[in-house]
């Protein structure tokens, strides 16, 4: 069923809406399936279809709640846009909102309360336009004892468990995880694009889960559920930035281990044809991250080094 | 910092007298800044007259640097226009990080050290001000100085989580008395409203000794707007006497008042009209006594959308 989360009037004949679709049948768990906090980003929309199209045509294995929100900020995916446009404010930096504030505000406040409660929720993203990244599960340092155990049953490829940060606290994930409502966040590929495969194992993992909180019946096919790297300690994570401004060339993929001092491109001037600086990387590990968008500015993120090797 | 493609971007500084690092003041940081780039390039010019004529202090020097962000003001885009990142949102920067940390690396290694800072600030919605002084509650605030620009009210509130990034913030946790100066309006000029700013400033500067006469050869008087300038003893606001008024429909926008203007309980402030059909669909009256101090700007309105504050009268203490 269809409904509405909040609506808004918008000032020229049109409604501004945020839906769901709500699919329930018995007394089970609820879990909650959100994306598109940010218009750039579009590998939910896919992950969205299949499990809203798994669960519609095979109702009866379902025992429990699946809600699912395809686009927490309809405006910026209709427009290619990361933010809210005409607010030109991050969705995912105004939660858990205010019932009382700007239309934004309450936006984020009536989606944080229809949220709350959850046994789960799964908020998807994908990266954005610039940088490529493998399937993988962020966790605030907090959240690790209740979330790694959902992350590993997701069966993704990496779970990155980072140090709190202030400013993070008005995500979305932040709001509700410190109020009670457990909410796990994937990145995945990168933004503006969606890849068929790296959904349909997002969507093999979240089956995983359901299957695990019992909501659905159906386990998926074991072998499509792998091992994680756990990416946790003590400074776990080298940057690459980039030393100038420039077009980065690189021939390498992410999801692929590196040796320090490996190339991983080179920033080249079109106009001389110079090499304006080599990139290499600065540890053995895992590469996890790499960026997708040529044109870079000196410091612009080149690439995200797993500093352990002993996975 | 070369461009791939543009002129190198550079952020300028000009600085007047000899000495201790006293006073810097950061003109526009976004690129739709425009009363905040006049504002600096103006104190430029009267800091510059007053170094000739003798009346910086000795062991004073006072810094202002007009704009952060030529790159986004040139193409007039509000943030950094490759990645959308906003500087204002990334101090106290990372010299090993994104290209917009390291901006605000760089600016912030060069301007941490001064005792006092002020950054023309504009706020996240569209809209006029009334003329202020804003801190934010660090427990460093210092709003006995915060007096001394002479403006009839002066602002303080609580940081929300994402404020611990901003330059105002970060400043005041490296200990230089910092102050956000909003000068009315933001993305167009309002010569009025930027005198009185511009007079705030010199005042400052006189009553804290970093000038040794008024530099400024004529004081605003307020002019159209009512504001009363050079107040001894301001009213310090804060969320407690301030009522914000929303939008109950969307639609086009009339704006009726203006920053400054004292109103009465039941004044209309606004119209919103019906977008097709030229009918009022709703009328925005004072629901206090009081003083607009912010009025969106826009011509069109959100549901719910912040139309005005309002200072509630003989709520002053």
């Amino acid at each position: 069923m269809i409904q509405n989360v909040t609506s808004l009037e918008m000032p020229v004949d049109e409604e501004f809406r945020i839906v769901k679709n709500h699919m329930t049948r018995g007394k089970g768990k609820r879990i909650c399936i959100v994306t598109g906090t940010h218009g750039d980003e579009l590998e939910g929309q896919f992950v969205c279809y299949l499990i809203a199209k798994m669960v519609s045509e095979n109702k009866q294995k379902l025992n429990g709640t699946v809600d699912i929100y395809p686009a927490l900020n309809p405006l910026g995916i209709d427009t290619m846009q990361r933010g809210v446009p005409a607010f030109d404010i991050d969705m995912n930096r105004i939660f858990p909102g205010n019932s009382r504030g700007s239309m934004i505000e309450k936006v984020a406040h009536d989606i944080y309360t229809d949220l709350s409660g959850a046994d789960l929720v799964v908020d998807i993203h994908s990266s954005n336009i610039f940088l490529r990244e493998v399937p993988q599960v962020r966790i605030s340092e907090m959240t690790a004892s209740t979330l790694v155990p959902y992350a590993k049953m997701m069966g993704i490829d990496f779970i990155w468990i980072h140090q709190a940060a202030t400013v993070l606290e008005s995500t979305l994930a932040h709001s509700l995880n410190s109020t009670g409502t457990p909410c796990i966040v994937a990145e995945l590929a990168v933004g503006g694009r969606i890849s068929h495969s790296m959904c349909q194992r997002l969507v093999d993992g979240i089956q995983n889960i359901m299957y695990n909180m019992g909501i659905w019946s159906e386990q998926p096919d074991p072998s499509k559920i792998g091992e994680s790297i756990v990416c946790e300690g003590a400074d776990p994570v080298a940057f690459i930035n980039a030393q100038t401004s420039g077009v980065f060339i690189t021939d390498i993929h992410n999801d692929m281990n590196v040796s320090k001092g490996q190339s991983i491109g080179q920033i080249i001037s079109p106009l001389t044809g110079k090499v304006l600086s080599e990139v290499t990387s600065p540890c053995d590990g895992f590469l996890f991250t790499i960026r997708a968008y040529p044109i870079v500015y000196e410091g612009s993120l080149l690439g995200r080094i797993y500093k352990d090797t002993t996975y | 910092m070369p461009s791939p493609y543009r002129d190198d971007f550079r952020i300028k500084a000009y600085t007047f007298g000899e000495g201790e690092k006293t006073l810097c003041i950061v003109g526009s940081m976004r690129g739709d800044e425009m009363q905040q780039q006049y504002v600096a390039s103006r104190m430029v010019a009267i800091l510059k007259a007053a170094e000739e004529d003798g009346h910086i202090a000795n062991n004073v020097s006072i810094t202002v640097i007009p704009c952060v962000n030529p790159s986004s003001i040139n193409i007039e885009k509000r943030f950094w226009a490759l990645d959308g990142t906003d500087i204002n949102r990334m101090f106290p920067g990372y010299d090993q990080g994104e290209t917009t940390q390291r901006i605000a690396a760089g600016l912030f290694e060069f301007i941490k050290d001064f005792k006092f800072g002020i950054q023309l600030a504009s706020y996240y919605l569209p809209g006029n001000f009334l003329p202020h002084v804003r801190m934010i509650h660090t427990g460093f605030e210092d709003i006995d100085d915060s007096r001394l620009f002479g403006f009839p009210y002066i602002a303080i509130r609580q940081p929300e989580p994402f404020d611990t990034v901003l330059l105002n913030y970060n400043w005041q946790i490296w200990e230089t008395q910092a102050f956000s100066l909003y000068a009315g309006t933001t993305d167009v000029i309002d010569h009025e409203m930027a005198d009185i700013s511009i007079d705030a400033i010199c005042r400052f500067m006189l009553k804290k000794g970093f000038t040794n006469s008024s530099i400024r050869s004529s004081i605003s008087k307020g002019g159209n707007i009512n504001i009363n300038v050079d107040v001894d003893d301001p009213t310090v606001i804060t969320q407690d006497n301030l009522i914000s008024i929303q939008a109950p429909h969307a639609g086009l926008f009339l704006l009726n008042c203006t920053p400054g203007q004292e109103v009465k309980k039941g004044d209309i402030l606004a119209r919103i009209m019906h977008p097709y059909e030229g009918v009022e669909i709703s009328c925005i009256k004072a629901p206090c006594d009081g003083i607009i101090f912010f009025a969106r700007n826009k011509s069109i309105t959100f549901q719910n959308t912040l139309l005005f504050r309002i200072i509630i009268a003989n709520s002053e203490q």
